[in-house]
């Protein structure tokens, strides 16, 4: 019945959905304040309705109801809970309802509190927004829908990927989604904007904060994702390159070089053409995304359900929304008031800088991911685009972004000197470039990027404490008034050095693990010893048998010890799951600072003199977990700009009014 | 890495880095360390998407075994993929050859920066920066900012 329920609620959702659609249009045509009001209130309609139908199969996962036939396919008795309610986002169409409560999620959140917004361009994003919900509603209803019955009950469920029965990947979807979906609000504001003919700052203003909300979310997601490949998949790497990453992280891109030229709009009237742009294209982004993974159209090792007559649909639904906004830009953007003038040297242009090469990094990623469709399509040859493609084309675009990017924080807007900022950087200058020939020179394995990626990270860390400190004053006035500025200092700046230094902390652990990572592999029999390298030693003690929920395991237990001192003990597992007939193994992280000493437990062999033996697999990795704690630092320095007065969402409009001098402050 | 992606090959990926089984390796640490950096460049044929480092599938062992052969005889890099695109084509490369059909791949991207910044060029020399000129008002506010 509560299925039932929950199938009758989506399809009132699709519904709302049409009349929020159809009546902001209407109100804002009609000037009527009325029609407008009713639209909001079928937008938060539309989410309770959503909202209804994803509880309603939470409740069929928890309550394992296999007459249903996604949690059949999807669940098991033997789960335990926490796998039960993730599995309603394990598959393809419980995820569409995920996308769905994100995408009515946001437009009610847009109708219920942008009052500060100018009503026209309200009512009309909160009609786009109704748009998008019609398309997506309408698939998952009509094309996807979670909640169907089964002729014929199953009286068991296949269970869960076992992979997929971890609580990184439980938690990343919710992150990645809400991130995805973020961007379709300033799709719609982006839309509307065209649509009233209006692109200014205050317009840059309201895409700034959800930009800000998508990107951090999206960077939490991409990395919650990356660790879980990182300890789950057994292989100590942590991004592949593969297409399905690519999905995710394009989108991403786009959304950063957004948040970089609608800063350029917000605070000098400039770029405002291409800032919408880049906001009609992160959703786009984010829709490919949705397409290629689903379709199955590319060769990924994360193969979804693969249904052509579904990637067809949501290819349709790409096209149409898509294609709408960028006709629309096309007709529109040409009559586009013309923003401020900057000189070539000049913050405007370091951010144009940025966006330039963000764009063409963006483009290396998006022709790594399709051209072997292309190539298959154009001249029928099968070819392959894998990771030394993309590290070496996307790697050379994003060191020229990292390059310029400490100059243009420093830069002055409007005009700028350029010998005069180079002036204040020579020490970070000097240190990235002896942190980068000490790397170079004691690093083992010798390695160039290790040295280059080194050298940026510090250039990048050491430019953006510089601006700090410019900020500050420090040195040139007095510790406490030093002081003072920094607290006074406004959280978007706070949240783009915290952004910055993340992005370097990332880099170094990339750097570092990349080319420091050492692997050894042995078969041990009980009372072995390995020597992973480092000086790191590990024996192993026992192995034993362990019963979990819904799976039997074999845990080692491996001492391990560093020049002869004991360090850590370390108990990887490998696990059956008898529901599916798969094995997965469970890794052992034994965490030295910012590195990693992984640990697998392999299959069992004939060991040495007969005895049993298992498989080991040691890794080093050295620096690992920066790279996702920077990752981690530039999404909380998201969530600190948002923290900004003058972004609060709903606050845009009284703070333009009492804070005249907004434009003038020296923010980022 | 999305969610509900990972459903059907994944359960090849739980056993991955094959690569390193100690029973398979060249006696000769610097030729396995090459074999092992070449394998990466590998496509594993039959997989989704991994490289012949990464997979456990018997083709990606036999791949394997075939590279180590020829690394330990000391065939140079060239020979033994071109070897390898004999047999099983150009799909087998994870890095594209740099040939006149994939131009477009490999300098694309550089070409998008070359024509924006040719197109920023342009239209900031057509548009010269006035001089900025403060009112009196202006000029106090700003001192006024300068000193707090």
């Amino acid at each position: 019945m509560i299925a039932e329920l929950g199938a009758f609620a989506l399809i009132l959702a699709f519904v709302l959905s049409i009349a929020q659609a159809a009546l902001s249009a209407a109100g804002r045509v009609r000037n009527s304040a009325a029609l407008t009001g009713a639209g909001e209130g079928a937008a938060a309609g539309a989410f309770i309705g959503v909202a209804a139908a994803f509880a309603a199969l939470v409740h069929a996962f928890v309550t394992s109801d296999f007459s249903v036939v996604n949690v059949a396919a999807n669940s098991h008795t033997a789960q335990p809970l926490f796998y039960k309610i993730t599995g309603a986002w394990g598959s393809h169409e419980g995820s569409m309802l995920l996308w769905c409560l994100a995408l009515t999620g946001y437009g009610a959140v847009v109708a219920l509190t942008g009052r500060g917004l100018p009503w026209r361009l309200k009512a009309t994003t909160v009609a786009v927004q109704g748009g998008l919900g019609v398309l997506f509603l309408g698939y998952t209803v009509f094309a996807s829908n979670p909640l169907l019955r089964a002729a014929s009950p199953a009286i068991e469920g296949a269970s869960l990927n076992p992979l997929l029965q971890d609580p990184f990947f439980a938690i990343h979807p919710p992150f990645l989604y809400s991130g995805y979906v973020g961007m379709s609000v300033v799709f719609s504001l982006g839309v509307a904007a065209l649509v009233e003919g209006r692109v200014d700052a205050a317009w840059a203003r309201w895409v700034r904060p959800w930009s800000l909300v998508a990107w951090s979310l999206l960077t939490i997601g991409i990395t919650l994702g990356s660790f879980w490949s990182y300890y789950v998949l057994g292989w100590g790497g942590w991004w592949a390159w593969d297409p399905v990453e690519n999905a995710s992280f394009m989108p991403w891109l786009v959304a950063t070089a957004l948040l970089h030229s609608a800063t350029v709009t917000e605070k000098r009237g400039a770029m405002a053409a291409w800032t919408v742009f880049l906001a009609l294209l992160a959703f786009t982004f984010s829709m490919l995304g949705a397409f290629l993974v689903r379709s199955g159209i590319l060769t990924s090792v994360h193969a979804f359900a693969l249904e052509p007559k579904r990637g067809i649909l949501l290819l349709d639904i790409l096209g149409v929304a898509a294609g709408s906004g960028f006709a629309l830009f096309a007709w529109r953007a040409p009559s586009l008031p013309p923003g401020g003038l900057f000189a070539p040297i000049s913050r405007e242009s370091g951010l144009l800088l940025n966006n330039l090469f963000l764009s063409a990094a963006t483009v290396s990623v998006l022709f790594g991911t399709l051209y072997p469709l292309i190539a298959q399509a154009a001249f029928g040859a099968a070819v392959s685009v894998g990771p030394p493609y993309f590290n070496l084309v996307f790697g050379s675009l994003m060191a020229a972004v990292l390059l310029i990017l400490p100059i243009g924080p420093l830069m002055a807007w409007k005009r700028g000197e350029l010998a005069g900022v180079l002036q204040r950087l020579w020490w970070a200058a000097l240190a990235a470039v002896v942190a980068g020939a000490l790397v170079f020179a004691f690093h083992e394995p010798r390695k160039a990027f290790a040295g280059a990626g080194v050298a940026l990270a510090v250039w990048l860390i050491g430019g953006t404490l510089t601006e700090l400190a410019e900020r500050a004053r420090l040195g040139r006035t007095s510790l406490g008034e030093s002081g003072r500025r920094l607290r006074v200092l406004p959280r978007g700046a706070w949240g783009m050095t915290f952004a910055h230094i993340g992005l370097g902390v990332f880099l170094l652990g990339a750097a570092i693990d990349g080319t420091g990572k050492m692997e050894t592999a042995k078969v041990m029999a009980v009372g072995d010893q390995i020597d992973a390298g480092g000086g790191y030693h590990l024996s192993l003690d026992q192995v034993g048998q362990v019963d979990g929920p819904n799976y039997v395991a074999q845990r080692g237990t491996l001492s391990v010890t560093r020049n002869g001192k004991p360090v850590c003990t370390a108990t990887p597992e490998r696990h059956f799951y008898p529901a599916g007939g798969q094995s997965t193994s469970k890794v052992a992280l034994c965490l030295r600072g910012v590195s990693d000493v992984y640990v697998v437990f392999g299959e069992q062999r004939m060991g040495s003199g007969g005895a049993p033996g298992w498989l080991v697999r040691v890794y080093w990795n050295p620096w690992a977990r920066m790279i996702f704690l920077g990752p981690l630092l530039m999404a909380l320095g998201g969530g600190i700009s948002l923290s900004d007065r003058r972004l609060r969402l709903g606050l845009p409009r009284r703070a333009t009014q009492t804070r005249g001098a907004a434009a003038m402050e020296p923010a980022e | 890495m999305r969610l509900g992606g990972l459903l059907a090959v994944l359960g090849a990926l739980a056993c991955l880095a094959a690569a390193e089984d100690p029973a398979d390796q060249l006696p000769n640490p610097a030729q396995e360390a090459h074999a092992r950096a070449l394998f990466k460049e590998i496509r594993c044929v039959v997989c989704q998407n991994e490289s012949i480092d990464d997979s456990e599938a018997e083709v990606a062992g036999n791949l394997r075994q075939a590279v180590r052969a020829q690394v330990a005889e000391g065939r140079s890099d060239h020979q033994i993929k071109a070897y390898l695109v004999q047999r099983y084509g150009e799909f087998i490369l994870l890095r594209p050859v740099f040939s006149p059909g994939n131009a477009l791949l490999w300098i694309g991207p550089f070409l998008i920066v070359l024509a924006g910044a040719g197109v920023l060029a342009f239209r900031t020399r057509r548009a010269p920066v006035p001089e900025a000129r403060l009112t009196d008002a202006e000029e106090a506010k700003l001192r006024e900012l300068n000193d707090f």
